[in-house]
């Protein structure tokens, strides 16, 4: 697949890296083969437990102890770094290949300033003197594109925003001019307005340098967005591999289809609107201030909500989009009343419920059920799922036969064995678990069902099975569904209405199909411009 | 689509992922440290179960004839009949003439029950005050200060000030032992409790309407028990090391109750020719602790092994 | 900063508030008449009533609480009936051997505590790492006075290289100072000792698995400089949060160690004072040694700006 005449900068040979004794399979990587020629962006794809992460690392030489590569050659520029002891690889760190890392909140130290963290790297492999070197780090700090280079040279990590600290990371890893970069899952932890900014730059940067980029994510928007080539995983081994725009339009494995077909689709689906519903849930301008009181400290005010009104009626899904720190989450816990609001009312019906006093409210909990973000603490572990299902309806008066029987019921409605009620929590996986929460939700029989960014945490084939039934479960209940997400596939799938916040307000309000179609606000114009793929149709495969 | 595959298999979750799920008690008596130190503790408890039974004579009985011997020494005894029997006291005798070794036999009893004893008290206290900590806002200002002011009078001495106000006896002595220890368990569980209750399940059993107490009860309450058993082991290590400190200062459990801390107490001034008072009572005190101790490391390496990362 | 400063100022007022209330119950807990308690044994009816006076036994507790800080708060710490001097003379009497003992244990101890325990850390698993480790567990449980009296029997008794007990003041012989004090330094080493190097190699262990410190290796620095300029400054704060706790046990171990040694120094006041019932000098040492405490752990406090940026302000 390799152009002709060009070297690749990195070649993997027959890969294989094998778990330590007492894992589920003998080998996180088996005979993996594929190159990186200079200029090209290969990205590896896969879920989790692919193996993507793992291979990123063996080329590193960063891999942790209990694995061990056993087999292949990984080649840099020829030279085989497997073979290559541990000087000899620290040269080549950095110098030849760098890595940049998912989480750029922890990724620096957070006791040394900026600059000296990337002087570090001019110290340790050149011979430049410091004025040099500072000369240096100013001028990769600006092609970087962060602002007041000499201010950001002198600032500590927490001082910066998420994408400031990757864009470091990215100057320390380019200051040095590498001829691959390995960037692992640099946007995952990014909003997705920075993500496309990071995307960017190092698309950038890369071709005009001609570095090498491998290229490791889970998300099929972000390879649409950057990626030359694509190789997918699965369980370790190779899938397929090929030309972006072959894979995305022609995969040739029923796993790669299966995978691409999973990722929601940007345009919403046309859904008849019905405005006939009765209203379940109403709220007028709810806020939230949260006040740091501390002894002798200036009081640290924060307004999380807004004047947020919002309302659903029976059989809607009202999905609230935004990024971190949007105040999503806090209408939401709000509304279920895990948090008292400062401001507004909330009316459950006819029941106003946000300055109820809580021994009032117990009655009304049946009513408003949600479902978390994460499967794995979600579940009291030291429970079993039965007992999990049965708590809410026996707290409610529910006989405990009664329960169980319900439980039974629902076990099947959410596709999992009725018999496994007496397991654990630990012996079932995060989709699997996610299901369950639902079945606990729906065991109250609510009326209103809040899923709090309850798929973001799943990789994306089991993200669609869970969708799908809980849009199935709307429609058959006829549940009004209140669907916190960060993610704008996932809203555009299954919403009815959508509201999308920013800084603590709802900026733009209405139908799915016209706020996606034709969106008023600048912020969700911007939004949606930087979501990664968006020009891209998945799933539509021409016929091979 | 038949199979849904989530296994994580970034190289940090492998442990995790390759050890099978087993109840953490039989995780817990099958490590090596725990059944080294457990051993150890039960032959002590043996020890103080059946100290009259492992051929010693009344601890507290002087004998002006046979006041400081060494040990190996034969010394003839006078029974409660008025009949005198020989035998050899094998650590010797103190300047009252008592047998040590009867003596330090006895004391394992003392030392036993003072350290279960703390340890089963402050956790007691301190779990009942640390759930309230936790959970009741307006009384946790107020507890944690008081706490906080305990928590600055350095353990011993805030100990020795308690001993100074009362008489001095048993008692006494575990009650101002337990003292120092209370806020430590507080913190503890305060901090527990804190955490957990923002567990998304904690959350979602308060929004199927689980009661409060049910909710303390049920999902709160048993993630303290682990750490709980840990940090009662070595309260219980550090209270008995406590007690004889106290006791061979001379204002611990009085004189004449036969503890490793008096026995040494007693050997103080003749320590230049006779040490075997203080080597003997101290060989079994430094056992006794290291025991704990040991069998805390392994209990906290199964049990807890968040807190094993930071101490 | 200064704010920040400031801040921790406020925040210790309530602790040592509590310190002192509960220094001031101590008395009216004990059993009897306060102003006799005190006196002593050997007190005159013209005595006793003399301290009651002094003390407003008949006003209410809080007036009494009211006159006993504020004397507190000048300075008068009141008499000591049985040493037959004010408590002030008697401390500034004591004070030498005590914060000897405790600078030397505190210099010695950190100074083998903190490497052994970096590089038992960087070595984890290791021969070194396992002999540090079973070393420190052994640290914690034998008791100071056994290691005490097995020290004194060996280097005194046994070798005669070091004298058995007392205490020389610095000003009048350094030499015979230092001789004295190398055992008694060396006992209350032991504890804290096994304390911070375990502490060190928790600390620095987390620390290594910090994602900087992947970073730090990603960018090819050799081992040492990772350890020594990543994880180790990372790593002080927990460390200084230890020793600064430790001060308890350093405090605590000063008594006994004291005792076992025949320094004449607050400690051996402190149990001194509790055997012959002498309250107003356990007052004052337990409020002191308190204050002590709680001030250099402030001071810890405020030291960790200088090891961590987002600490400050």
């Amino acid at each position: 697949m390799s152009a002709t005449g060009v070297k690749p900068v990195l070649e993997v040979r027959d890969l294989t890296v094998s778990l330590p004794a007492g894992a589920d399979r003998p080998h996180a990587v088996e005979k993996v083969s594929f190159t990186v020629n200079p200029g090209e962006i290969v990205c590896l794809v896969g879920e989790s437990g692919s193996g993507k992460s793992v291979i990123a690392f063996t080329v590193m030489g960063l891999l942790a102890k209990a694995l061990k590569p056993t087999s292949g050659e990984i080649l840099l520029e020829g030279e085989n770094v497997l073979a290559a002891n541990e000087d000899r690889l620290r040269e080549l760190r950095c110098t030849r290949m760098s890595m940049i890392f998912q989480e750029p909140m922890t990724a620096l130290n957070p006791v040394m300033s900026c600059g000296e963290q990337i002087d570090e790297v001019l110290s340790t492999h050149t011979q430049l003197d410091a004025g040099e070197r500072r000369a240096k780090i100013l001028a990769i700090l600006g092609r970087v594109k962060l602002p007041e280079p000499e201010r950001i040279y002198a600032s500590y990590p927490h001082q910066l925003s998420g994408g400031q600290r990757q864009r470091i990371m990215i100057a320390m890893a380019l200051v040095l001019d590498p001829v691959l970069l390995i960037a692992d899952e640099p946007t995952t932890a990014l909003d997705v307005t920075t993500q496309a900014e990071i995307l960017k730059l190092i698309a950038e940067l890369q071709a005009g340098q001609g570095t090498g980029v491998l290229f490791i994510t889970h998300d099929f928007g972000v390879v649409a967005e950057i990626a030359h080539r694509v190789a997918v995983l699965r369980w370790g081994q190779l899938v397929e591999m090929g030309p972006t725009e072959q894979i995305l339009s022609r995969p040739g494995h029923g796993y790669t289809k299966m995978l691409i077909s999973s990722v929601p689709s940007i345009t919403p689906q046309h859904r008849g609107v019905r405005k006939d519903g009765i209203t379940v849930l109403r709220t007028e301008k709810l806020g939230k201030t949260y006040s740091g009181k501390a002894f002798f400290q200036k009081a640290r005010v924060v307004k999380a909500a807004i004047d947020v009104d919002l309302d659903i009626r029976k059989g809607e899904t009202l999905g609230i989009v935004g990024e971190s720190g949007s105040g999503k989450s806090t209408v939401a816990r709000c509304i279920a009343r895990l948090i008292d609001p400062t401001e507004g009312k909330v009316f459950l019906g006819d029941t106003e419920i946000a300055t109820m006093s809580v021994g009032k409210l117990r009655p009304h909990r049946r009513k408003v059920q949600i479902v978390f973000q994460d499967p794995y603490r979600s579940m009291n572990p030291r429970i079993t799922v039965g007992e999990f299902i049965i708590e809410g309806p026996m707290n409610f008066g529910l006989r405990k036969e009664e329960a169980l029987a319900r439980a039974r019921k629902l076990m099947e409605t959410v596709r999992l064995d009725p018999n496994s009620l007496d397991r654990y929590p630990h012996q079932f996986s995060g989709g699997q678990r996610q299901r369950i929460c639902i079945a606990r939700a729906l065991a109250m029989e609510p009326e209103l069902l809040i899923a709090d960014e309850a798929v973001s945490a799943l990789d994306v084939s089991v993200q669609k099975q869970v969708l799908e039934l809980l849009d199935e479960i709307r429609q058959r209940l006829n549940l009004a569904v209140l669907f916190i997400t960060h993610d704008l596939r996932v809203a555009a799938q299954i919403c009815d209405y959508v509201a999308v916040m920013s800084k603590g307000r709802v900026v733009e309000y209405g139908s799915a199909e016209q706020v996606f179609g034709a969106p008023r606000d600048d912020y969700t114009k911007a939004l949606f411009a930087a979501a990664p793929g968006r020009h891209w149709e998945f799933g539509k495969f021409a016929t091979a | 689509m038949s199979t849904i595959t989530e296994e994580v298999i970034d190289s940090a979750s492998i442990a995790a992922a390759s050890t099978k799920r087993r109840p953490l008690w039989q995780v817990a008596i099958r490590n090596p440290s725990v059944i080294i130190g457990g051993t150890i503790l039960l032959i002590m408890v043996l020890i103080a179960a059946l100290a009259p039974f492992l051929g010693t004579v009344d601890p507290t009985r002087i004998d002006p004839a046979a006041r400081n011997k060494k040990p190996g020494t034969e010394i003839t005894f006078r029974l409660d009949d008025g009949q005198t029997a020989k035998r050899v006291a094998i650590m010797g005798t103190d300047s009252l003439g008592r047998d040590v070794y009867s003596r330090v036999i006895y004391g394992t009893r003392v030392s036993l029950a003072v350290g279960i004893a703390v340890a089963l008290i402050a956790v007691a206290i301190g779990t009942v005050i640390g759930l309230i900590s936790g959970y009741i806002r307006w009384a946790d200002g107020i507890i944690m200060r008081i706490m906080d002011g305990l928590m600055a009078i350095p353990g011993i001495l805030l100990a020795i000030a308690l001993v100074s106000i009362w008489r001095t006896g048993l008692i006494t002595v575990i009650f101002a032992i337990v003292v120092p220890d209370v806020p430590r368990v507080v913190r503890l569980v305060r901090s527990i409790v804190l955490t957990v209750r923002e567990e998304p399940y904690v959350e979602g059993a308060i929004s199927v309407g689980t009661p409060t107490w049910v909710l303390m009860f049920r999902h709160i309450l048993p993630n303290t028990i682990a750490p709980l058993i840990v940090q009662g082991t070595f309260l219980a290590a550090a209270a008995i090391l406590v007690e004889a400190a106290l006791s061979f200062l001379g204002i611990g459990i009085p004189p004449e109750i036969p503890s490793w801390g008096n026995i040494m107490a007693e050997g103080r001034t003749l320590f230049r020719v006779f040490p075997h008072n203080i080597l003997y009572p101290g060989i079994f005190l430094a056992l006794t602790v290291l025991a704990i101790n040991i069998m805390g490391d392994g209990l906290r390496d199964t049990l807890d092994p968040k807190m094993s990362k930071k101490v | 900063m200064l704010d920040f400063i400031v801040r921790r100022l406020i925040a210790i007022v309530p602790v040592l508030t509590v310190v002192a209330v509960f220094v001031f119950l101590m008395l009216r807990l004990t059993p009897g008449d306060p102003a006799a308690v005190i006196a002593g044994d050997n007190a005159t009816s013209d005595q006793i009533d003399d301290i009651r006076a002094k003390l407003g036994l008949n006003e209410p507790l809080w007036t009494q609480f009211a006159i006993w800080i504020s004397s507190i708060l000048q300075g008068d710490f009141g008499e000591s009936y049985f040493f037959k001097k004010t408590v002030a003379e008697l401390i500034a009497q004591r004070v030498e051997p005590t914060l000897a003992l405790a600078t030397c244990t505190l210099i010695f101890a950190v100074s083998v505590s903190v490497p052994v325990g970096v590089l038992a850390a960087y070595r984890q698993g290791s021969m070194f790492d396992r002999v540090v480790m079973g070393f420190s567990v052994l640290g914690f449980s034998v008791p100071g006075f056994v290691i005490g009296y097995c020290l004194i029997y060996v280097f005194a008794i046994e070798l005669g290289w070091l004298p058995v007990q007392g205490y020389t003041r610095i000003g009048v012989n350094f030499w015979g100072f230092l001789e004295r004090m190398v055992l008694p330094s060396l006992t209350l080493s032991v504890g804290f000792i096994a304390l911070i190097s375990r502490i060190t190699r928790a600390s620095v262990l987390e620390v290594l698995n910090e994602d900087y410190i992947r970073t730090a290796r990603a960018k090819g620095l050799s081992n040492r400089v990772v350890l020594m300029r990543h994880a180790l400054r990372n790593a002080a704060v927990p460390i200084l949060t230890v020793i600064g706790l430790g001060i308890a046990i350093l405090i605590g171990g000063a008594v006994i160690t004291e005792s076992v040694f025949g320094l004449p120094g607050l400690g051996r006041l402190t149990v001194e004072a509790v055997l012959s019932r002498d309250f107003p000098t356990i007052q004052t040492v337990i409020l002191m040694f308190s204050v002590v405490y709680v001030v250099i752990n402030l001071l810890i406090d405020i030291s960790y700006t200088l090891f961590d940026p987002r600490i400050r302000y």
